[in-house]
Formats: structure tokens, sequence, C-alpha cells
């Protein structure tokens, strides 16, 4: 029997060298270009923007974001999304508050507060596992129901005065450094999270099931099961946000985070991820985080209004839905056109909306409209 | 609209061949296609194919897989633009925009994966974007379904055209697509592989209404990897090698072991296999009682041994593809018992049947099979991807190395690893569906449809593959709509009908009437 394959194909030398993974060199490398260049441009233009202070500042600011854009990578990839998570945040900064108020020591708040968040997911993850519900609506509807119950827990008063030692060690820095002290863990979550996606079989299971749940199914992946334990990691994940934006404005507030899921959401659809599931990198989203959040530091320090920044974060939203889409549809015209000599691009960062369910969609069949 | 294509006056009435009116030169070709090159990116699919279709005659096209058949329809279909060719129309050059133009030109395509709107009906789908209009232009509902029906009963199939397609077997699916290209008004009739999951009693039907289409003067191209369709249809052969033509010809005066030294480009091994020594079989190692779920099966029984080959025949519908399901776990089951190996599996669970060492190949390769934009890599390695992890994180050598030696063993044609396995042609999506499991190195094997679409000489080879495994004691449950396959690997022959097993026959007692008479339930076989 033969043991090599018959291939036809010229390969590229260079990503086969590599090993690179084809789209690295697509959305991903150009959010990161993007994001350097950003960096470079601002700290030329925007005056106060190159400087450690506000470097710091950028960091604490850019942190939530960052850590609710981690367990959000992954539900998305695996072809759902979660748009309660600022409202959870929000729901546990009021619970802090008022555990805080009853007087119990910020030790026992803070795991409350986590384990409050993976309550809230694992409520998300009920409904959209085993009842089947789209998460999409599910998420709106929590979104506005752990909002609600975080301002029936705390109305419109606001509990500060949490320990000096906490709020002191989560805005301070390391040493004489400008680097925060709570840029440690946080790489090391992105490190755990980099390596679960993309190191290891719960990662490929994930990738599998964005892009077809019944053959992810087929292939004994417990898709249910998973699904239902993303939305735990990013309840729980969110009440640790939850904390630290407790702590870090030492206020505790029914309307913490309101609004946040936007960022969060355009942060990751910028970094790459499908909206439909199944690709994406989580290089690629640190990027799209960092890129979001020093373009909205950099404009609020240009003295840009609140109200413009979000039409910013609205507008990058649109665009890294729809770029995605254009290019591929162009590249499809194009590949249609192409002469042979010119081999046409393989594979668009992005794919075309893809069909779900056990019949494709008749679209499929040609691949070009 | 393709505003080129000249109306003929007509066409006048040929006899078999096409060619028999008196003393006028030879009709033009309806459809024909002169050196056609088409690549994509790297690859060659074709690089200078022929062929030529003529009013009344059926013309089959044969190939490896991977050889550009499927490239060629969808050139034919508009669906794919050549890089360099030449389309002409009853001897008039012209060119395809768009599937639309094929259409309006009076060329009707089933493709090789049926492609339907999963939340329309059956009804909806066959007369997508040309319903039968009632007053003021509303969609008449009722002509659509009856019109369905007809069609339908026409076919053979007892499907139901207001039910959605969502959910239907592959086999259905196909049809339904059947249902769809014949019922429109067609100068030439394409089919890629139409038949590659219906069993005898569905071809036969299929068949009597091509003919029909065809003494109405259709130019027919059909595409089969079973030899047998191909004789029994058509009148003239079209080989296809690496994409380029090689021969075409009266089907008459070729035979099938010629066909197939044009294809391969060498003489053929042995084509058939049929299992000689029969070693006494062990113990038993799947068993299934009182196996139900609503609506698909009721009360199914049976026992595999291991070092057995069993088969599970059945018409189109019967609920085989849905006991394999029930049984792996994938789809849950009402009542019954699955035991491997003495362990009775939860229902549900396929993690837990997989580790009981249980691997079920499934019929859908496209929607069960594969993740058709992962890489070939990927989807070969899905269900391992623990046992090739080592503490806990996936190694990349290992994969590939894994990979690659299980799509060389199957002679899978491919680019690239990294290559999204959707690129790859039908019969080589096939074979990494079957490399998939296949490594899995399963004690019970449940393969459904295992070759559908698998080119005659691999076919013999994982007819082999699957010997070897039964003679390496793994207990195999092979699902097959295809008779002969069925008759030369297995040691006993079950049936079933509506969803009920309705005989269990030996060896010596399976042949094609037995077989046949149990699955249409005329008169129980003595
Ligand atoms: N969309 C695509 N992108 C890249 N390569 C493709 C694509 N479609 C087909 N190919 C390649 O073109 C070649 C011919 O494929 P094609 O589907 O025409 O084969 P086929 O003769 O129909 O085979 P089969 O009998 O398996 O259906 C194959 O090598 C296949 O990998
Ligand atoms: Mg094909």
């Amino acid at each position: 029997m033969s043991t090599e394959a018959p291939t036809r194909a010229t390969r590229a030398p260079l990503r086969e060298a590599l090993r690179l993974p084809r789209r690295l060199a697509g959305w991903d490398a150009a959010v990161v270009v993007l994001t350097v260049l950003t960096l470079v441009v601002a700290s030329g233009t925007v005056e106060e923007f190159g400087t450690t202070r506000n470097a710091t500042f950028l960091i604490l600011d850019l942190a939530p974001v960052l850590l609710l854009a981690l367990p959000m990578t992954l539900i998305v990839v695996s072809g759902e999304i979660d748009l309660s998570v600022a409202s959870t945040v929000g729901l546990t900064s009021a619970l802090m508050g008022e555990l805080w108020a009853n007087g119990l020591p910020l030790e026992t708040i803070i795991p409350l507060a986590v384990l409050a968040g993976a309550v809230l997911g694992a409520f998300n993850g009920l409904l959209v596992t085993v009842l089947g519900l789209p998460s999409l609506a599910v998420t709106i509807g929590t979104l506005a129901l752990y909002r609600g119950l975080a301002y029936v827990l705390l109305g419109d008063t606001a509990v500060a005065d949490f320990a000096r030692e906490y709020t002191r060690w989560t805005i301070g820095s390391l040493g004489d450094s400008w680097v925060p002290n709570v840029v440690p863990p946080i790489l090391l979550l992105v490190t755990v999270f980099a390596l679960v996606l993309h190191a290891t079989p719960v990662g490929r299971s994930l990738f599998a099931m964005g892009a077809n749940d019944t053959a992810a199914a087929f292939a004994g992946i417990p898709v249910e099961r998973t699904k239902f334990w993303l939305y735990v990691v990013a309840g729980a994940v969110a009440g640790l946000v939850g904390a630290y934006w407790t702590l870090r404005y030492s206020t505790a507030r029914a309307d913490n985070a309101e609004g946040l899921e936007l960022t969060v959401v355009a942060a990751v659809l910028l970094g790459g991820v499908s909206i439909y599931g199944g690709r994406g990198t989580l290089l690629g989203v640190v990027a799209g985080v960092v890129l979001l959040t020093s373009l909205q530091n950099a404009l609020r320090l240009a003295k840009v209004s609140a109200d413009a920044l979000t039409v910013v974060t609205g507008t990058l939203l649109i665009l890294s839905v729809l770029l995605p889409n254009v290019t591929a549809a162009l590249r499809a015209r194009l590949a249609r056109r192409a002469a042979p000599a010119a081999p046409p691009p393989r594979e668009p960062a992005h794919p075309a909306p893809a069909p779900r369910g056990p019949a494709p969609e008749p679209t499929r069949r040609d691949g070009t409209p | 609209m393709a505003a080129s294509r000249p109306t003929p006056e007509g066409h006048p009435a040929r006899g078999e061949h096409g060619y028999e009116t008196p003393r006028d030169a030879p009709p033009p070709p309806v459809v024909a296609l002169r050196d056609v090159w088409k690549s994509y990116g790297a690859v060659a699919a074709l690089r200078g194919a022929h062929i030529e279709l003529h009013a009344g005659e059926a013309h089959a096209l044969v190939g490896e897989n991977g050889a550009g058949k499927s490239t060629l329809i969808k050139v034919l279909a508009g669906v794919r633009k050549p890089d360099r060719g030449v389309l002409e129309l009853d001897g008039v050059r012209t060119e395809f925009k768009g599937p639309q133009d094929a259409r309006a030109a009076g060329v009707a395509v089933i493709h090789q994966e049926p492609a339907l709107f999963p939340d329309l009906s059956v009804a909806e789908n066959v007369f997508a974007g040309r319903q039968p209009r009632g007053r003021f232009g509303r969609i008449d509902e009722r002509a659509m379904r009856e019109r369905a029906h007809a069609l339908l009963a026409r076919l053979g199939v007892p499907l139901d055209p207001r039910r959605p397609a969502r959910g239907l077997s592959i086999a259905d699916q196909q049809i339904v697509e059947i249902a769809k290209a014949v019922s429109l008004e067609t100068r030439a009739l394409v089919m890629d592989e139409p038949t590659a999951a219906l069993s005898g009693p569905e071809v036969d039907r299929l068949f009597s209404v091509v003919n029909a289409l065809r003494a109405e003067s259709t130019a027919v191209l059909f595409v089969s990897h079973r030899f047998a369709e191909v004789t029994a249809l058509c009148q003239r052969v079209t080989v296809l090698r690496d994409g380029a033509h090689v021969s075409t010809g009266p089907l008459a005066e070729t035979s099938v072991d010629r066909l197939v030294a044009q294809m391969v480009g060498r003489e053929p091994d042995a084509l058939f296999v049929r299992r000689r020594e029969q070693r006494p079989p062990g113990d038993v190692v799947l068993e299934v009682e009182g196996l139900s779920r609503a609506g698909a099966f009721r009360d199914v029984g049976f026992h595999v041994r291991a070092g057995e080959i069993v088969a599970l025949a059945g018409l189109v519908g019967a609920g085989r593809s849905e006991v394999a399901r029930a049984v792996f776990g994938v789809d849950r089951r009402d009542a019954g018992r699955v035991t491997v190996a003495g362990r009775t599996l939860p229902g549900g669970r396929p993690r837990a049947a997989m580790a009981a060492g249980l691997a079920l190949v499934p019929e859908d390769r496209r929607q069960q099979g594969l993740v058709l934009a992962a890489s070939v890599q990927r989807n070969a390695t899905l269900p391992r991807a623990r046992q090739l992890s080592r503490f806990g994180f996936l190694v990349g050598g290992a994969e590939r190395r894994a990979a690659r030696e299980w799509a060389g063993r199957l002679r899978t044609r491919y680019g690239d690893l990294d290559d999204p396995v959707g690129t790859l042609s039908g019969g080589n999506q096939q074979k990494v569906v079957l490399a998939k499991w296949l490594a899995t190195a399963p004690r019970v094997l449940i393969v459904d449809e295992p070759t559908r679409g698998i080119d005659i000489g691999t076919k013999a080879e994982v007819h082999r593959l699957l010997a070897r495994l039964a003679a390496d004691g793994v207990a195999i449950l092979l699902i097959s709509s295809e008779l002969p396959e069925v008759l030369g690997m297995a040691d006993r022959v079950l049936v079933m009908r509506e969803g009920r097993l309705v005989a269990d026959l030996p060896r010596e007692a399976a042949d094609e009437e037995s077989v046949i008479r149990a699955a249409t339930g005329q008169e129980a076989p003595a």
C-alpha cells in the first residue's frame, strides 16, 4: 500500500517551513500592524498619550475589556455570543457593595463575587444549552435582567470606602515602575486562555463546533456541555471584573460598566474572530482590545466627547463585521476573473456566513454568488 | 440571461444514438465543451477536457476521485468559469456568466452534493424560484404540493412534500434534487453521482424517468462510480484522468476493465473483493436489544461478533442510518439497550460510545462527517485530539504524521494538509471521513455508506481494508445501499423495512433476490 499521498499542488515553502496557519497572514496580522501604527501615531500627535502616566491609566482602562474579551473569544469561536457580561459586572459590583455595607470582609466578598458571576453565567448556559434558545436572545434578556437586579440591590445609591489596602493595590504599580500590579495576573490569564484555545483538544473542539456543530457532535464532542461551561467561565470572569471595577474606582454602583459589552464584542470582532463562529485567534483579539482602547484613550485625551467615542466604537464594530465579508466577496469575484497565471488568493480571512443545520444552504453550492 | 442562445426550430426525432437522420449532416451537439482548463489556485482540476452531449443520448463521464468530473459539471452549470476553453450550444459558441444562463439554455444540473434550503418544505425546494402561481400572482401552495407529490411518486419515494428539508437523509436530499432537475424543461440533464446514496429500486425508478426524458430527445450526462449503472443507462462514455480527456466512445465497444485501466493509467488491481476465508467469528461485541425511536424505527435487535461483518440493507428511508446514529448515541433513543463488549452504553453520549471502542462513519460527509472549513489535518484527527495530545497539549507533529499516514493509506488526493477539507473532491472528502474513524482503532466499526462517491479502484481498497479489520477481530456493521457491496462483504445480512428489522439472512441465503424481496416486503423469503 502506498504511504504517500499523490499531490499536485506546489506548496508555499515559507509557510510550510514555519508551519504558520494561513490566516495569520491575514486579518490578525493586519490588526496587529494597525495597533502598532495607532500607538506610534497617537504618541506622535496626541500630547499626553506617550507618557508613562498615561500608559498606566491606559492599562487600567484596558484590563476589564481584555479580561471580558478572553471568554468572549471562546464563546464566539464556538458559535455563540454573550451580551450579558457587562451587566454581570454591574450586578456583582452591586452585590459587593451590599455585602461590604453589611460588614463582610473583602477576603470573603471577592470569592463570592466570582462565584455569583459563575452562577449568573450558568443561568445563561442553561437557557442556551438545555432549552436550546438562541444565545443572542437569551443574553440580551439577561443583559436587561442582571442590570435590573443591580438596581434592585443598590438603587441609585453608591457604596464607597472599600478597604484602602485593596483599592491601593488595584491602582498601584509594581515597585517604582509604571507597570500596574494587575499586569502579571492578567498576562497569566491571557496565556491560559490562549493555550486552551490554541493548544488543547478543548480549544480544537470549540473551533469544530463553531464551524459545524453537527459534525462536532458526530466526532464525540459534548457540544452542549462545553458551551454550558463556557458561559460559567464567562460569568466567573465577569465577577472578577466586577470586583476589579469596584476596587479600582472604590465605588459599587448599579450602573458600573454599563454598555461595556459593546466595546468587548467590538474588540473581539476587530481582532478577527468570525461572528459566525469557527475562526479567530487570541492574539488577534488582544491586538483588537489594545487598538480599540488606545484609540478611545487617545481621542479622549484629544478632548473628543464621550458621545463621539461611542460613535467610533460602533463604527469599528460595523467595519470589523463588514470588511471581512466585503473582501471575501471581492476576492471571490476576482478569483472568477483572474487569469490562470495569477492564482487567486486562497481562503478569505473571514468566511461568508456558514450554513447551520443539517442541510446546507443553496448559496454554498458554488461558493461564488 | 444568455441572450446569445439560438433557438432551434424543433428537434427532429432521432434514434437511439442520435445520428440516424438520413442524408442530413449529423446535428451539432446540444451542449459541448472543448479544451477546457480550470485551476483552483495551484491545483489544476481540468487540463484540456472535452465533452459533447447529443440529443437523446445518455453520456457517461468516468474517472478517479479528483479527476475533475465535478469541476467539468460546474463549468457546464455556469457555476465555475473556466480559465480557458469553448462552450457551444447547438454548435454556436457562447458563454455562461452564471448558473442562470445555464438554466435559461435548458441545462439542468444535479450537483454531487445536495444543497437544499433547510427551512423550506420539500415541495418548496423542488419548485424554488419558479413556484406555480395562482390568482393575483400568489403562490399556489396546493398545486405545488400536488405536483411535487406526483414527481416524488414517479421517482418511487414516499416523501411528504410538506415536511421541511432539514433533517432529510442524504438519499432523500438527493431525491429532492433529482425531482427538481427532472421537473425543469430541460434540453440537457446533467447528473453528478445522483445515485451514490440510492439503493436498487430507487435507481431503477430514476433510470426509467431519465429514459423517458431521453425519448423526448433530452441529452443526458451521467457521472457514477458504479459501472453496472453506467452500462445500464448510457450509450457513450468519456474517460477523464487528472483533468485531461483520455477517450470517448460507444460503451458497447469497450469493457469495464478497459475503462478502469484508462481511468487509472495502468493495469488495475483486482476490482472486486469477495471475502473468502471464514474464520469462526468470536464473541458478541455489539449487542442491540429492543431499540426504538419514535418516528424512525421500532424494536430493533441484533448482534455483531468479533471478526464478523454484518450488513444492514434496506430501501432508502427504511431507518438504517437512524439505527446507527442511535446506537452511537448522537441521536437519543426512546427505548432499548446497547452493549459493547459487555458494557452497557448510556443513551445519547457519543463520547461514552467512543470510549467503549465504537466508531461511526456517518452517511452525510458534508454535514455530519466533516468540518468543511477546517483543514484536512484537523478533520482527520478530530476524534483523536485527546489521544494525540501530551500533558493535555496538542502536538502538531504527531497530528501531522497521523493525518498524513491515514490519508496515504486511503490514497487521498489533496494539495496540502492545511487546505480546507471542503476544497477536496467528493470522493476524497469521503476518504478523509473514513481515515478519521479508522484511525481511532475501534473494536466495533459502524460504517454508513462508506464508499459513497469513492472510485472503483479505491473502493476495492476500502473493501480490502474492512476485510482486514474484520480478520483482526473488529466487529463491523456495514450499511450500504449497493447490493454487490453487501453481498460481497457480509457474513450476515440484516434487512430493514419501514423502521423494523424484517430479515436476518446468513451468507448462504443472502442473494440479490432474497434481500430485495425482504426490503420491499414482497412475501417473506422462505
Ligand atoms: N473549491 C476548490 N478549491 C480548491 N481545489 C478544488 C476545489 N474544488 C475542487 N478542487 C480540486 O480539483 C480537483 C478536481 O476535483 P473534482 O471535484 O472535479 O473531482 P471529481 O472528479 O468530481 O472527483 P470525485 O469522484 O471524488 O467526486 C481535485 O484535486 C480537488 O481537490
Ligand atoms: Mg465529484
